[in-house]
């Protein structure tokens, strides 16, 4: 091999999927409707967030055979989600070969202290995160993109703004910190100093960031792209929507041209019935809270 | 040729700006285009990787395949991997539809899934497939400039360019199909 520079084959696939949608998807019929959409990739996976939400208990990994069904069914890469800690479920998964594992906080821990060590994997990781000491964290132990955990399956868009927001931010407080401070910093944080050098120098986080977590409309995908997001993950938002091709195709039209109100104005309009319910923050107990997982 | 030929990257989904130090390292301008008025004044396109059944949809929704197909006929375009999907004869695996630019046949995800991705060397230089095509070329016109194994991965048919990898994500600039695609451009 040569002596070049390159970003890893991880990341190499994120940056393909920039500027995109990719929608949670419970079965064969669903995943097509999202294809047909136009979205960048599918999370296959048994229940949306929001029925997760709803109907409690253990939420743990799909079952193979409805991810092998959805691979075979769609041509665009297909994603599923493991429990944080739960190394052997992410293991079955590589081998099924999906494209992405999410180690994701909607499904319940199976370590309540430890995630994975995704350097071990050849199949690349997405985690959430709600601040860069979180997100940095993640990436020294080989995630290859992040996401924000906003609040999965309340269709509410608040979290997913804060832990945007504060990402940016305190990338700004560390791309302007004195040099010296930067040990301190790690050390106040708890992020590895070596990965806030990286965001020191480039200004940014090492991986692409996208947003999750509470995604309904196609304005709350616009803004969450404005707020820097390079793409946009939507869980129960089109699902769970009375018009589920029709959101779907409007977040992704929203999605192309964020940061043009006419655009996103236009695929605000026609949508046939409501987006999914939603939930006010305040109606959520501490313990419901699913950002809260993950160490 | 007096100013620095802007080269346009088609921006309504994938990687679009790793191209930008490509681009100026090579002697140009990058401008991402995503409406019909950014396509004025280009000199030259490139169809990035991404999602190539996405970018057919956008293409569509956002009315942007007459500009499409002016920059075919007028200027040099560059189509990598979902980008070379959207330029091709034929394609499979599923079959879709695509411009018909360079005769060549393609199978999508023909390298394999994200785990059967890879680097690989060209001439010296890392490049990157990612869930890449396998083209395949119709007849004698298409000029392969490189292969892996039996199959061509960069070709060239008149000044339309294809390459099944991803020379944007080595971080060595420029590289040698930025280079390559620019000298097309000087001599249109």
């Amino acid at each position: 091999m040569s002596k070049s520079r390159v970003i890893n084959l991880k990341t190499g696939l994120a940056e393909m999927l920039k500027g995109g949608v990719i929608m949670d998807v419970i079965d064969v019929e669903q995943a097509k409707i999202a294809e047909d959409a136009g979205a960048v990739a599918v999370m296959a996976l048994e229940r949306v967030p929001s029925d997760i939400r709803k109907q409690g208990g253990v939420a743990r990994m799909s079952p193979p055979e409805l991810i092998q069904e959805i691979m075979e069914a769609v041509s665009i890469p297909v994603m599923a989600k493991c429990r944080i800690g739960h190394f052997t479920e992410a293991q079955v998964l590589e081998t099924i070969g999906v494209d992405y594992i999410d180690e994701s906080e909607v499904l319940t821990p199976a370590d309540d202290e430890f995630h994975i060590n995704k350097h071990d994997f050849k199949v690349p990781f997405v985690c959430g995160a709600t601040n860069l000491a979180e997100a940095l964290r993640r990436v020294g132990e080989g995630a290859a993109l992040l996401r924000t955990k906003g609040e999965a399956g309340t269709g509410n868009i608040v979290e997913a703004v804060r832990h945007l927001r504060q990402i940016n931010k305190e990338i700004r407080d560390v791309v302007n910190a004195d040099e010296a401070e930067l040990m301190t910093i790690a050390k106040n944080m708890g992020a590895p100093y070596e990965l806030l050098q990286v965001v020191r120098e480039e200004g940014r986080l090492p991986v692409p960031n996208f947003a999750a977590g509470g995604v309904a409309t196609p304005a709350d995908a616009a803004l969450c792209m404005q707020l820097g997001a390079e793409t946009v993950f939507v869980g129960s938002g089109i699902f769970k929507s009375d018009d589920p091709a029709g959101y779907a195709k409007a977040i992704v039209k929203a999605v192309a041209h964020f940061d043009d109100p006419a655009v996103v104005l236009e695929a605000s309009k026609g949508l046939k019935g409501e987006p999914m319910r939603g939930i006010e923050m305040s109606a959520l107990e501490e313990d419901q809270k699913l950002a809260k997982r993950g160490w | 040729m007096t100013s620095k030929p802007v080269i346009g990257v088609l921006a309504l989904q994938g990687c679009v700006t790793p191209h930008k130090p490509h681009i100026e390292a090579a002697g140009g301008v990058f401008r991402p285009v995503k409406r019909a008025a950014d396509f004025d004044g280009i000199d030259g396109l490139i169809l990035p990787g991404g999602e190539s059944t996405t970018m057919l949809k956008l293409i569509d929704r956002f009315e942007l395949a007459d500009c499409l197909k002016k920059a075919f006929e007028r200027m040099p375009v560059w189509g990598i991997c979902a980008g070379a999907i959207l330029m091709g004869e034929s394609v499979a695996n599923p079959i879709q539809r695509s411009y018909g630019v360079i005769p060549v046949t393609l199978i999508r995800n023909g390298y394999g899934r994200q785990m059967d991705s890879t680097h690989f060397d060209i001439d010296g230089y890392t490049v990157s497939f990612i869930r890449a095509p396998i083209m395949a070329p119709v007849n004698d016109d298409v000029e392969i400039l490189a292969k892996r194994g039996e199959s061509p991965v960069w070709v060239l048919y008149n000044d339309k360019m294809a390459t099944s990898f991803h020379p944007e994500l080595t971080q060595d600039y420029p590289s040698p199909m930025h280079e390559r695609f620019m000298s097309l451009i000087t001599k249109h």
